[in-house]
């Protein structure tokens, strides 16, 4: 198997892009990495992308994509596992070229979410949930991830202000990122006054609709220097893991056990244990979310994440910090995209190129990608040579 | 609702009919065609117990477009004797009284009317035990 390494990365600034279509989101992203790895051709691409169908009306979007992006006839494959499509498509382009069988490979995300109303993104968004045996009965994400909220606070004593602290930390966090789709910092007591979704969520602890793209581009480890001058990013672990898609079939209703599993699996491959990692992106759709994953990784014990965000362990100069680039919550979250977009944010980190929120010493990164109320996680280190 | 998708899911919905392994007596509801804990492929029908009791629950404030006229409704997963959780609105409680741990029985409910000439789809939903 031949090591992989990240030569570019690309996005754009996140938000409500009304002028930009969804083809049109996606090339500027790949381009953009194009740009950056100094490249024009591509042996192959992965687009992650849960459901442009619903979104836009528009399936087939190889076909699209590798067209308007210059490069009709490129294999292209679309990757989708809800909002892991992204990590999942990386995770695609890495086995192809650690295969043999391509040197150049884009792997990107897409998702343009503000074409439908409010009510047809919940729609969109509540396919990733078991529509016979949860949408049926009523169940919107929101919903889901507070059914969790509840059961962790009543199980370990989880507070609603420790909620709230992933929220103002992501804020803070989100408030130097250029490329947020929300860079602007919120309060406490903002958070706790937000409009309720599902008690106890309110709308400042769930992550935005989006539209937005990354892309990144993968090269074998060893042709990285025929490319880029740039420090060389190594992905050296990938960790991929399903569970059940109802809540209600998890072992546990307060750990997310395919997360567990599939960063088992990427430090194993890696061959590093958590106490290396520097940094850490992880999925934070709510912010309950947050708190799980952190403890469902290991970082924290079970129980313990909401009190160490609270503490300041999780901020830019804390002892792990979580979501530098301000998370799914502050940055935004178009599904598709985000899996990528975490890398390009642990890509920027172990450059040495996050500006404000750069994390001190990052040398080894790591990307915590999710798909529904769990139901798939897809989970990379990278580190820096 | 396509009623071929409606008609399908009866079984669950109207009798809480779940698949009990043959071989090593786990449950499902729904039923399961090879048994997650031991690979075995013949089950017989049971029937879950109408008494379940809430793990957890949420009100959900911003619902789907179907049940906007019901909104805000509680909605929450409560585990059953023989093992399996289910998800389910919880009615007919003052929605300040609902509590992890309380015990609440099933009943057959309608769900949603599906849109002006749609077809009304009913299954279970959790009310207090009497």
């Amino acid at each position: 198997m031949r090591d992989v390494a990240i030569i570019g990365v690309g996005i754009q600034k996140w938000g409500e892009l009304w002028e930009k279509s969804f083809r049109d989101i996606f090339v500027e992203a790949a381009l953009n990495a194009l740009d950056d790895a100094k490249i024009d051709k591509l042996d192959s691409m992965y687009i992650g992308c849960m459901s442009s169908g619903l979104f836009v009306g528009q399936e087939h979007v190889a076909s699209v994509m590798a067209d308007y992006l210059g490069q009709r006839h490129l294999a292209a494959t679309r990757v989708e596992s809800a909002c892991a499509s992204g990590g999942l498509a990386l995770r695609c382009g890495l086995i192809e070229i650690a295969s043999g069988m391509s040197d150049l490979v884009l792997a990107g995300g897409v998702e343009k979410m503000t074409d439908v109303s409010g009510d047809g993104a919940t729609y969109a968004l509540a396919t990733a949930a078991d529509q016979e045996y949860e949408c049926y009965h009523g169940a919107t994400f929101p919903g889901l991830y507070a059914l969790m909220a509840r059961a962790h606070m009543k199980k370990y004593g989880t507070t609603r202000d420790q909620l709230a602290s992933v929220a103002v930390k992501n804020h803070d966090n989100g408030s130097l990122n250029p490329n947020a789709q929300y860079p602007f910092k919120v309060t406490l007591e903002g958070v706790k006054n937000s409009v309720m979704i599902a008690e106890p969520l309110r709308i400042l602890d769930c992550s935005p609709i989006t539209d937005g793209a990354a892309a990144l581009i993968l090269c074998p480890y060893e042709r990285a220097r025929e490319f880029t001058d740039k420090p060389v990013i190594k992905v050296t672990g990938s960790g991929h893991a399903t569970d059940s898609i109802a809540l209600h079939d998890r072992t546990s209703l307060t750990t997310l056990d395919g997360v567990k599993v599939a960063g088992q699996r990427a430090l194993k491959m890696a061959g590093r244990k958590l106490d290396d990692i520097d940094l850490v992106e992880v999925h934070d759709c709510f912010t309950i979310a947050e708190i799980i994953v952190s403890e469902s990784l290991g970082f924290f014990k079970p129980g313990q994440g909401g009190a160490a965000c609270e503490a300041g362990e999780t901020r830019i100069d804390g002892k792990i910090p979580i979501n530098p680039s301000g998370g799914l919550k502050s940055k935004g979250h178009p599904v598709g995209a985000t899996g990528i977009a975490q890398v390009v944010e642990i890509v920027h980190q172990l450059r040495g190129e996050a500006g404000k929120r750069q994390v001190k010493n990052a040398r080894i990164g790591m990307a915590q990608n999710m798909g529904g109320s769990g139901g798939s996680s897809v989970v990379h280190i990278m580190e820096v040579e | 609702m396509n009623p071929a998708r409606y008609a399908r899911e009866i079984p669950h919905r109207y009798r809480l009919e779940a698949a009990k392994c043959k071989k090593c007596g786990a449950v499902f509801f729904p039923h399961r065609l090879i048994c997650l804990k031991c690979g075995h492929r013949q089950f017989e029908t049971i029937k879950i117990s109408e008494h379940g009791k809430l793990e957890t629950f949420t009100v959900i404030h911003t619902p789907a477009s179907d049940f906007k006229d019901q909104s805000p409704f509680a909605l929450g997963i409560c585990k059953f004797p023989e093992g399996v959780r289910i998800t389910a609105q919880i009615v007919d409680i003052d929605l300040e009284k609902v509590r992890i741990g309380m015990k609440l029985q099933v009943e057959f409910r309608r769900i949603q009317t599906d849109g002006h000439a749609g077809i009304l789809s009913y299954g279970y939903k959790f009310v207090p035990v009497i």
